[in-house]
């Protein structure tokens, strides 16, 4: 139908698509692994309620479509209109955060959700792709130059820092980690000379020692029980020695699907959130976790693969930071079940229960997958105006 | 196009860089899983398991406790509790209420058991009663539609049918305390009773049995999900002993009031027969729960009831002793049966003067004679010659001064001084007196009942060294098996020299003139050979020997005399030896002797009776 040269044009400037090139540009394959990590979350939530899809797997399916849904949509809109808007959705999240502040229903012993009537917002997770977004665009116009000059990386340090304060002050030790590295990692890419992170990490070192006196009394009993979790067996070291049986007991093969003894007795601790893959890792074993662990890195590979497939700086920073806070969520949340880091906060993404990490998430996704469906979209240094 | 290929670079540059690192901590992921999920998952599994499986003791039953022929002697009770399951109860003060209406609960138990359940996991059942009546039991069970969350449990008690009769053998049980902690974990089971004295102690761990197990699955908090497993344990053996409580029990009414002591034996198989201790105390009282006035009057008895004196109780066995004296002179070959020695009624020694029982003195005496008149001064002569250290030496060949080895706690080893002794013990010198007055057991020489008993089975069984027990089979740890034919070590005295004490024996109780000539047995074939002590508590003064020595009757009771008698039959075949100390009786041929031959002529009576029966089951 069409000749050679005319395709090569068109698909280097896809500057304006039609809807109908869009739809074809969705990366289904991305979906399908999204989806068959959903499902083993699907699955496990069944489990934990000893085969039932009450109260959690059905509500999680739901969840799971409409940010399916809204990733699409969010996919299939211009990645200029995320860059055009991206400071304005860091100030709203911004101004969530204080709002949580202010007048935020206690969850957990942390003030972390608004009530908004149909849905608990927590603006901690929309920050998380915000300050993405907010970083991605400000770096997008900066030559190698600028980005080597301290004064101009003042500013996204502060849109780093106020976030981050908020955030802890919440207090969300777990998310607040996040964003630091997620962020950092957009700075790393975005070209900050390496000398610089070892000052900043030199530093940090240091500041460990008047940063403890600021944590909270059950932070550092976290931090303390993580360093020994058997001084405290059947207190706060419960939950991570717990965790560790259940995997450990799991085997090579596992114990079998809804046959885990650990999870069904209630030995292990909020096994449909924050312990779902020890539950899943005790029914399923070494097995199961490597084929889960696969998932999540095949994942990583789609969105580092979009990333420097990516023409713009924006949309490569924003590809691979949400693909960086994605890996950190299942790196962090792993490791802590397994006994490597203390235990923080922080959901195994796409699996453990709950819906705003779910939406948060699969918004990134939705950005990520319009970085590919706008890979060859160039964009000029002050945005959505062609110089 | 503003050095984008600079960027470019560098972003491809540093996405390697930031995915090697992704790639080392997912290789991190991967390696804990490895350790966690197969170098440690042995240990994970088990420790999986410890929490998911609970293991509950099932107790056994105690084993009953039976004598010879078959009697009760210790058996268990239902002992029905009624128990309440908090989280099943609309409200635990509401199911309260309701239940003091059917039986008495005191605000004591009431406080205790709010306390309680206040302390425990709502679904662990508390106890609100114990004991209760049959008629209590039954009124609950009526009303149990009205009373959600109320339990009846049966537990077992431990229950002595035949009350004070061989309550020291038996023993009694208590809850465990810290010291008979043995590592058996059904010590830890609340209600658990342990042997504390009497055979209940010694076999133990035979009776107790071994307990059941109940693996049930819990969860977290402890709630059991279900049964997994159920092993049914062992109920305790069926001890039997070697009593005859019948005869026990004539042999206890038959010393009545008095602090004593009967002990009856099998000569050669060294089955006891008959071990009274008197006066005694009942062992349910125990289980009961003694009150303070109670426990006061048991321990401050002078007569002293809750010990068992036919091995606890140490006397001087007096004129008992002769017959040892008597074999130490004859081995040691200083003195021959023929020879004579004259009592004037007292012997010099040094400037020390030895008195005779009798103030006149019995002339001319021989061995036979010496014993059959109990002379002293006879036995003062011969252990002069014979020295305090061969006549020790085969009062232990006889089983004195040593424990004999009953099968039964707390037995004392009495004493059997000689010149070693003394020197280690006292650190003096031996007293050549001293020799002639334990040579009559009198002085440190002390033996209990059951010593002097085995002493007289010994002298009767032509010198084996049998040993007493009260099981009639042999006990293991967890079972019971018929003993199998004793072969007593010998006692390595001469034949002659035990035909002649023996025949001594026979005088005293057979020929006119023996100081027990008048408890004989008169019924053919029963007659008995005994020997009469009576072993003087109390300094005789100088004085009083001149103005007469006081009667026992004229005597507060402690300063009485012990009365002993030692006896076998019958004498022409010997079976039975006897011994029976009464403490502060006064004189052995008047007050121990009778006893004696009553309760031998009831044992030969129904070992007749028995024979016959036996006799009459094999021609059938």
């Amino acid at each position: 139908m069409m000749r050679p040269t005319q395709r090569l044009s068109t698909q280097l400037n896809r500057t304006e698509m039609t809807w109908r090139d869009k739809i074809w540009q969705i990366n289904w394959s991305l979906i399908g692994v999204l989806t068959a990590i959903a499902s083993v979350g699907f699955l496990t939530l069944y489990s934990a309620a000893q085969g039932s899809l009450e109260p959690w797997a059905i509500k999680q399916m739901v969840r799971f479509g409409i940010g399916i849904g809204i990733m699409i949509a969010v996919a299939l809109i211009d990645i200029r209109f995320w860059m055009r808007h991206a400071y304005a959705l860091y100030l709203i999240s911004v101004v969530l955060l204080v709002a949580v502040e202010v007048k935020g229903t206690i969850g957990m012993g942390a003030q972390r959700w608004i009530d908004l009537g149909f849905i608990q917002l927590q603006p901690s997770e929309i920050m998380k792709i915000a300050l993405i977004l907010t970083l991605a665009r400000y770096f997008h116009g900066a030559t190698y130059q600028d980005v080597g000059r301290p004064l101009f990386l003042i500013p996204p340090l502060a849109m780093v820092l106020a976030p981050m304060a908020l955030v802890l002050k919440q207090p969300d030790l777990g998310t607040a980690m996040m964003l630091l590295m997620s962020a950092g990692a957009i700075f790393f890419m975005a070209g900050v000379r390496l000398w610089k992170f070892g000052v900043l990490l030199a530093g940090g070192l240091g500041a460990i020692p008047v940063a403890w006196q600021f944590l909270h009394e059950y932070q550092k009993k976290r931090v303390l029980i993580f360093l020994n979790p058997d001084d405290d067996p059947l207190g706060a070291g419960y939950h991570i020695t717990q965790s560790k049986i259940a995997l450990g007991s799991g085997g090579i093969f596992g114990k079998g699907y809804m046959m885990g003894t650990q999870s069904r007795l209630n030995f292990l601790p909020e096994k449909q959130t924050d312990f779902i893959f020890t539950m899943f890792g005790e029914e399923w074993g070494l097995m199961g976790g490597l084929f889960l662990l696969g998932l999540y890195v095949l994942l990583v590979t789609f969105g580092y693969a979009i990333a420097l497939r990516c023409r713009s700086q924006f949309g490569r920073l924003v590809a691979l930071g949400v693909t960086t806070t994605f890996f950190l969520y299942f790196f962090i949340n792993t490791a802590m079940v397994m006994g490597l880091v203390p235990v923080v906060g922080v959901p195994l993404p796409l699996i453990s229960y709950g819906g705003t990490a779910m939406l948060s998430l699969l918004f990134g996704w939705g950005l990520v997958m319009s970085a590919y469906i706008h890979r060859d979209v160039s964009i000029g240094r002050r945005g959505a105006h062609d110089d | 196009m503003y050095h984008d290929n600079d960027r470019a670079k560098t972003f491809n540059r540093r996405a390697l860089m930031l995915a090697g690192g992704k790639a080392a901590l997912v290789s991190t992921l991967a390696a804990r899983m490895y350790y966690l999920q197969v170098l440690e998952a042995d240990k994970y599994v088990m420790l999986a398991e410890d929490n998911r499986v609970s293991l509950r003791l099932l107790p056994p039953p105690r084993g009953p406790i039976l004598d010879r022929n078959g009697i009760a002697m210790a058996i268990n009770q239902h002992n029905y509790r009624v128990l309440v399951v908090a989280e099943q109860t609309p409200s635990l003060a509401y199911t309260l209420d309701a239940l003091s209406t059917i039986i008495t609960l005191t605000d004591h138990d009431r406080a205790r058991i709010t306390k309680e359940a206040r302390r425990r996991r709502s679904f662990v059942p508390i106890t609100v009663r114990e004991n209760l009546s049959w008629e209590e039991v039954a009124r609950i069970e009526v009303n149990a539609p009205d009373l959600p969350g109320v339990l009846i449990d049966v537990g077992q008690s431990r229950y002595y049918p035949l009350e004070s009769l061989g309550a020291h053998i038996l023993g009694y049980v208590a809850a465990v305390s810290e010291n008979d902690l043995t590592g058996d974990p059904l010590e830890e089971l609340p209600g658990f009773r342990t042997g504390k004295a009497g055979v209940e102690k010694i076999y133990d761990m035979a009776l107790r049995g071994r307990g059941g197990t109940s693996s049930v699955e819990v969860n977290a908090v402890g709630r059991v999900i279900r049964e997994l497993e159920r092993k049914e344990g062992e109920p305790g053996v069926d001890l039997a002993l070697t009593l005859d409580m019948r005869l026990q029990e004539y042999a206890a009414q038959r010393l009545g009031d008095e602090s004593a002591a009967a002990v009856v034996m099998d000569i050669h198989t060294g089955a006891l027969i008959v071990m009274a201790s008197t006066p005694s105390y009942d062992p349910n009282a125990f289980n009961r729960g003694l009150t303070a006035e109670e426990w006061k009057e048991l321990v401050n008895n002078p007569r002293s009831p809750l010990s068992n004196k036919a091995l606890s109780g140490t006397f001087a066995p007096g004129s008992t002793f002769k017959m040892l004296t008597a074999m130490a002179a004859l081995e040691a070959g200083v003195v021959t049966p023929d020879q004579r020695v004259f009592c004037p009624g007292h012997t010099q020694l040094g400037n020390i003067r030895f008195h005779c029982w009798k103030k006149g003195g019995h002339g001319s005496q021989d061995l036979i004679g010496g014993l059959k008149n109990s002379c002293d001064v006879y036995f003062y002569e011969i252990a002069r010659r014979v020295g305090i250290d061969k006549i020790a030496e085969v009062s232990r060949r006889f089983g004195l001064g040593n424990p004999t080895g009953v099968d039964l706690p707390n037995e004392r080893p009495g004493l059997i001084p000689d010149r070693a002794w003394k020197r280690k013990a006292l650190s003096q010198p031996w007293h050549p007196g001293e020799t002639l007055i334990n040579a009559i057991g009198q002085g440190y020489t002390l033996a209990t009942p059951l010593q002097l008993c085995t002493m007289t089975a010994r002298i009767a069984n032509g010198g084996f060294a049998v040993v007493p027990h009260v099981a009639r089979d042999a006990i293991t740890d967890k079972t019971a098996q018929p003993r199998t034919a004793p072969e007593w070590p010998s006692c390595n005295m001469a034949q002659k020299h035990l035909a002649m004490v023996r025949k001594g024996m026979f005088a005293v109780s057979n020929e006119p003139g023996g100081t027990a000539y008048r408890a004989r047995i008169e019924q053919e074939g029963m007659w008995l050979s005994g020997k009469t002590g009576s072993a003087q508590v109390r300094r005789i003064t100088m004085r009083e020997r001149e103005t007469g020595v006081k009667k026992n009757d004229e005597l507060p009771w402690k300063e009485r005399d012990h009365a002993l008698f030692v006896a076998y039959a019958p004498e022409d075949n010997p079976r039975y030896a006897i011994a029976v100390v009464v403490e502060h009786g006064g004189g052995g041929s008047a007050v121990a002797a009778p006893i004696a031959r009553d309760i031998m002529i009831e044992v030969q009576k129904r070992e007749r009776a028995r024979m016959a029966g036996s006799d009459g089951g094999h021609s059938q």
